[in-house]
């Protein structure tokens, strides 16, 4: 087995696991475009995700419409945090609604504790387990189902922001308030709606990886934590960016590990994350602090 | 078996009974009276709850037992415990508690290797016994000279799985584990062990244990000339391992540690499980023992009785089990509750029958089990085959 098809099994791990990822990302770079507030719940909304699909499935639920009601229920719980934690705190600064989101993502990590318990729990795959030979390399049904759904949420979300009247209205919050408030648009609307579009994300990206790795009412806390850098290696804020952050992380853990050591896997991601940084500080596709303003 | 043991058990307390008749009015000793105070200190909550859990459920339910059949020596057998939350700090403060305050007997307990060594100063200061519950060597290896443990160790699961594969030839494997302090002493000790069995390890990968997957270590396993995949850790990560290696369309032979030894595993890894070969307490395929091995009706017994009252046995409350029952048998050959007395008489402790094995104890060895007292188990069919 050669350097090529190593290389060539790494790079598709590297994009599947980097989908979830950049679907984390993209959820972080939606609240913060439209609130310049950094949502650390963002993990857990991966984590009902997932797990409302599986115990709504285990519950006889058929299938399809398990996951449905996942993403739906995983939207609700979003909107609920905007519209209870969120809202009635939308005079207080950008770091105390950070903290907000921080106790939001314990709290909801206890429910699901106190709901789902501790125990670890999978998903069945979306279209059985047949290995798929690629060359040398192999790779499931499911790798292909994150890819292309990931692919597909991408794109919707880009026509979203550019094509869509609420799309845009979003954006303009994202630039000045009050100048979007003072043109009619809702605000607070628009930031309901950002709060459910993350949570939407979350919960795919949640539903896409259960087959693939497992559940507990803690996985989302690692997560968050990769999106989050997804989004800062993109560059906050730019939703695209976040998508291409997620998948650069995904291969460079996955490469890394491959050529270097797996014992430097975390550490080789984040060396690079910081480098980026250190170079760029708004991220390889962030727009610079002055544009902005 | 456990009749006879409980028959031993009246039978003992009835020469007792005949003693303190004759005795009582002469010679009370001040602590004769009231309850033999068994001490323990468990993770309740926290991530090693599923530790504790089934540990405090056992000794709550064989001390009820006991107390209802007499007691011990004639005094009924008295359980106060705390929680530690598997937090080393906690356990220290609470040993403390029960040895200075509620003025325990003995202990039995420390659901985790961190929590057990935190208190192993205080224990060895205090002068008083204790029965371990963790994993780990460390706890009895140097020996101290009052602690002792009942769950097997990391180093001999390592030990079976070589002997294994050594009767499949294979000399060449890899090594995968995760970033967890069960995964890192596991390990430790492969590494120190394989030259011993003249094994080489060819790869060591790691990865950790909150990964979604581990292809890539295994792509680079796959490009060695490893014979054979041995993955130590026990979570949702050995699960992920072993899905990949089939997706990968390895087909060494995948030998995983003690940690998986629950149903979970074979749940959440699917068909991929099939062929898994692993080191396990007897108490998974108790039913599967021949009708000759010692342990089988102690195995029975213990699992439809725990059934009965909680749900599934684990091979944790087991090891609750043991170490109640060896303090308890310590203090009848005893015949009091003297501290000194007790701890050279639980490292008497000869062919006790336990869950775990069949104990040995010696001034050198405070675990006393040996190497038969793992099976090694095959995953068939989604269900566990004894090997031998």
């Amino acid at each position: 087995m050669g350097m090529y098809e190593q290389l060539l099994q790494n790079l598709i791990t590297g994009i599947t696991v980097g989908s979830a990822y950049a679907l984390v990302g993209l959820g972080f770079a939606i609240i913060y475009n439209a609130s310049d507030v950094v949502n650390f719940a963002q993990g857990e909304f991966v984590m009902i995700g997932a797990m409302s699909a599986i115990f709504l499935n285990a519950a006889g639920v058929p299938y399809v419409v398990a996951l449905g009601l996942a993403i739906v229920i995983t939207v609700a719980v979003g909107m609920a945090l905007e519209k209870f934690a969120i809202e009635p705190a939308r005079n207080a600064s950008v770091v105390s609604t950070i903290i907000i989101t921080i106790g939001a993502s314990i709290l909801l990590r206890g429910a699901a504790l106190l709901i789902w318990g501790k125990d670890i729990y999978g998903l069945k795959p979306f279209t059985g387990e047949q290995t798929i030979h690629i060359g040398p390399a192999t790779m499931l049904p499911q790798n292909l189902w994150v890819m292309g759904c990931t692919a597909i949420s991408v794109i919707l979300v880009k026509y979203f922001f550019d094509h869509t009247k609420t799309g845009k209205a979003i954006l303009a919050c994202s630039y000045n308030k009050k100048a979007a408030y003072l043109v009619g648009i809702n605000v607070k609307k628009m930031l309901l709606i950002s709060y459910g579009l993350s949570a939407c994300l979350g919960a795919i990206a949640g539903i896409l990886i259960a087959p693939i790795t497992f559940f507990t009412y803690n996985a989302g806390v690692m997560l968050g934590l990769k999106g989050f850098s997804a989004a800062i290696l993109g560059g906050m804020g730019n939703p695209m960016g976040a998508v291409a952050g997620g998948l650069m992380l995904g291969l460079l853990e996955s490469i890394g590990a491959g050529l270097i050591s797996s014992g430097y896997k975390d550490a080789i991601a984040f060396i690079i994350i910081l480098l980026v940084l250190f170079f760029r500080p708004s991220g390889l596709f962030g727009k610079s602090a002055w544009e902005r303003v | 078996m456990y009749r006879a043991v409980t028959k031993g058990l009246t039978a003992v307390l009835f020469g007792i009974w005949f003693a303190l008749i004759t005795t009582v009015f002469t010679a009370m000793p001040a602590n004769a009276s009231g309850t033999i105070k068994i001490g323990s200190f468990l993770a309740l909550t926290g991530p090693a709850s599923f530790l504790g859990d089934p540990e405090l459920k056992t000794l709550q339910m064989y001390v009820d037992e006991i107390n209802q059949k007499g007691g011990v020596l004639g005094r009924k057998l008295e359980l106060v415990y705390y929680d530690t939350s598997g937090k080393a700090k906690v356990a220290k403060d609470v040993v403390k508690r029960l040895i200075k305050k509620d003025r325990v007997d003995l202990i039995v307990g420390g659901s985790t290797s961190g929590t057990t060594l935190a208190v192993i100063d205080i224990v060895e200061r205090e002068k008083i016994p204790f029965i371990s519950l963790a994993g780990s060597i460390k706890i009895i290896k140097p020996v101290k000279k009052w602690v002792f443990k009942t769950p097997h160790t990391d180093r001999m699961a390592a030990a079976k799985i070589f002997e294994d594969m050594k009767k499949r030839n294979i000399s060449k494997i890899a090594l995968i584990t995760g970033n967890g302090g069960f995964d890192k002493s596991g390990r430790a000790q492969c590494l120190d062990l394989a030259p011993k069995y003249g094994i080489k390890i060819v790869a060591d990968e790691s990865y950790n244990n909150a990964d979604t997957d581990m292809t890539t270590q295994l792509t680079k396993i796959r490009s060695t000339d490893a014979q054979a995949i041995l993955n130590f850790g026990f979570g949702k990560a050995p699960a992920i391992v072993t899905k990949n290696v089939r997706q990968l369309g390895i087909k060494l032979p995948l030998y995983q540690s003690h940690g998986v030894a629950s149903k979970k595993y074979i749940e959440l890894a699917g068909d991929a499980a099939n062929g898994v070969r692993l080191p396990a307490a007897a108490l998974i395929v108790a039913e599967q023992l021949p009708d000759t091995d010692p342990q089988k009706p102690v195995l029975l017994s213990y699992k439809e009785k725990y059934e009965a009252k909680y749900g599934p046995v684990s091979t944790f409350g087991g090891h609750a089990y043991d170490g109640l029952f060896i303090a308890v048998e310590a203090i009848k050959r005893a015949g009091c509750v003297d501290k000194a007395k007790v701890r050279d008489e639980i490292e008497k402790t000869k062919g006790f029958v336990g869950t775990g094995g069949v104990f040995n104890m010696s001034p050198e060895d405070h675990l006393g089990l040996g190497l038969d007292a793992f099976k090694m188990v095959e995953i068939e069919k989604g269900a566990w085959k004894l090997l031998y």
